[in-house]
């Protein structure tokens, strides 16, 4: 079944596209993550111009990450003074990757920049979470307790001002520090159309130190806003927007996400990690190759002033 | 009778330099995008029109050019810095046919000498791009190169030798396709007569591709309200997501 799609002028099979939403959503649902790290590469991967990938992809996550938000709220799971923080600075982080990704977008490298971007930043979190979660399974083989995570925020953190109370997080640090995590994410959404959540998470475990059940809800509560700010941004400076294909990736996503969501229930956490940890790294790895490999078109064309 | 005489000498002369004109019909006068549009086809025909209605024996040559609307272009060459292929050195074009497409009765070269199809640019060697002044002319040739091979690579540059049929020296027709990426905007056909390597007659006829219904809709939206447009994506978002949680929470 072709679609046409009215922003990024092509036709496109919108059964592929659907199924393409609901793979990324069965990963997000059996891993807890939005997925926008790969819904963004594989749109690019066919065909799809990079700004129209980025900027549809973020509007998908705003609503992919609604029902997982929901479910946390309920348990009280959603440490709403510290979103709230996060928010702000997410919103500055936008505004400020809007202007990176309009300047790149003049230059002609956005698509190499943001696939330079996933490599590095799905590398390092990759390769981490590898580490992380082979230690664990060697652990539970030896039969021991699993490491112990450490709940105390880096000392930079507690060294800066303006102390605050967070009682959700279980923490008492200055604002600023949340507030510059979610700038710096608030940068990659707009420029790589993702959530966020991947970097997030870990950072609010391991920089902020955060209580652990506050952490995704926590997270899921800030990429709602932070993407809707990015759609609204994309919407009116690089008018990329496309709903059709938005709607089309959530279609499949939701859908996509329960299943995922009742087949982690049959595996173990550990093994969950290892699990994300080798796709992330997977697309790294084809990314990589993208970039590196001559390519068979050796001149690319910029339409308009 | 010296009248009369002057008047048949008159309708000779006049008659003797008649032009061979051309009569030209396109299938449709707008192409419309909808939800469903994988493509399309224009069909160029119409008749020739010889002085005197005297059908030479053999026919002459016919180009049909279908050609979109024109948009700066900035070619970028890709060079591996560091291991890593990046959009290098540009050179930008300044008239750029989003839509080009030829179809004559037989190979652009065997029709007219080089000259005479650059005049009329029939043939895609022949465009003339408008690259930026200051850039040296081989290397433009170059990067020209590769504008083309990228848009024919997407079927946005055709050429067909066998594009034009002829019927009985007076009808001819030529079909051309447009596939599902080509540019909104306003086309023109452009058909001319070549015999012996010169071009006797020449018409034109114009039509507009453009989207309609939802596509329309949804295009000026975004284009016009962009505001609007963002905010019912996000809501568009939030209710798809709302949704979701309401369904999946009821079967558990």
């Amino acid at each position: 079944m072709d679609i046409y799609l009215p922003i990024a002028e092509m036709s496109v099979n919108a059964l592929l596209i659907i199924l393409m939403g609901g793979a990324v959503g069965f990963l997000s649902g059996m891993f807890g993550v939005g997925g926008g790290f790969l819904t963004t590469p594989l749109l690019i991967f066919y065909g799809i111009p990079p700004a129209v990938a980025v900027a549809s992809s973020a509007t998908q996550i705003t609503g992919s990450s609604v029902s997982g938000a929901l479910a946390y709220w309920e348990r009280g799971q959603v440490d709403l003074r510290m979103g709230g923080v996060l928010v702000a600075g997410g919103l500055v982080g936008a505004g400020l990757g809007q202007i990176v990704f309009s300047v790149l977008q003049d230059l002609g490298q956005i698509d190499v920049v943001i696939s330079l971007i996933y490599v590095l930043f799905l590398s390092v979190i990759g390769g981490l979470m590898l580490r992380d979660a082979l230690a664990a399974l060697k652990a539970a083989r030896a039969g021991q307790a699993p490491p112990a995570r450490r709940s105390r925020h880096l000392p930079w953190v507690a060294a800066l001002p303006w102390k605050m109370r967070f009682p959700g997080s279980g923490l008492y640090i200055s604002p600023l520090a949340p507030l510059l995590l979610g700038a710096a994410v608030g940068i990659l959404t707009v420029i790589m159309g993702i959530g966020g959540g991947f970097i997030m998470v870990p950072a609010m475990v391991y920089i902020l130190g955060m209580r652990a059940q506050a952490v995704v809800g926590t997270s899921l509560f800030q990429i709602i806003f932070v993407t809707a700010a990015t759609t609204m941004l994309h919407a009116t400076a690089s008018k990329s927007v496309d709903i059709v294909l938005a709607l089309l990736l959530l279609l499949g996503g939701v859908t996509g996400a329960q299943l995922g969501v009742r087949a982690a229930q049959k595996l173990s956490p550990d093994r969950l990690r290892l699990g994300l940890a080798i796709v992330v790294l997977a697309v790294a790895g084809v990314l990589l190759i993208g970039l590196t490999l001559t390519p068979a078109e050796p001149f690319a064309l910029f339409e308009g002033a | 009778m010296a009248r009369i005489a002057l008047a048949l000498g008159l309708w000779l002369a006049l008659a003797g330099a008649a032009p061979i004109r051309l009569i030209t019909q396109l299938s449709q006068a707008r192409i419309e995008i909808n939800t469903t549009f994988r493509g399309s086809e224009m069909l160029v025909f119409g008749a020739i029109q010889y002085p005197q209605g005297s059908v030479p024996d053999a026919p002459p040559d016919i180009a049909v050019v279908v050609r979109g609307p024109s948009a700066p272009v900035t070619v970028r060459q890709k060079a591996r810095i560091a291991g890593i292929w990046v959009n290098a050195t540009g050179v930008r074009f300044e008239s750029v046919p989003g839509f080009y497409a030829v179809a004559a009765t037989r190979p652009i070269t065997q029709i007219a000498d080089e000259r005479t199809t650059a005049i009329y640019e029939i043939g895609i060697r022949n465009l003339q791009l408008s690259p930026a002044s200051g850039a040296d002319d081989g290397i433009s040739r170059t990067f020209e190169t590769g504008l083309i091979a990228a848009r024919q690579k997407a079927g946005l540059f055709t050429e067909r030798s066998d594009g034009v049929q002829i019927t009985r020296g007076v009808l001819y027709a030529a079909r051309i396709a447009l596939p599902a990426a080509v540019p909104v905007g306003d086309y023109t056909a452009e058909i001319h007569l070549v015999r012996k390597g010169r071009v006797l007659a020449s018409t034109s006829a114009p039509f507009v591709i453009d989207k309609s219904g939802f596509e329309r809709w949804v295009y000026v939206m975004a284009q016009e309200n962009s505001l609007a447009y963002g905010l019912a994506a996000v809501m568009a978002a939030l209710a798809a997501g709302a949704l979701a949680a309401l369904v999946t929470r009821r079967r558990w």
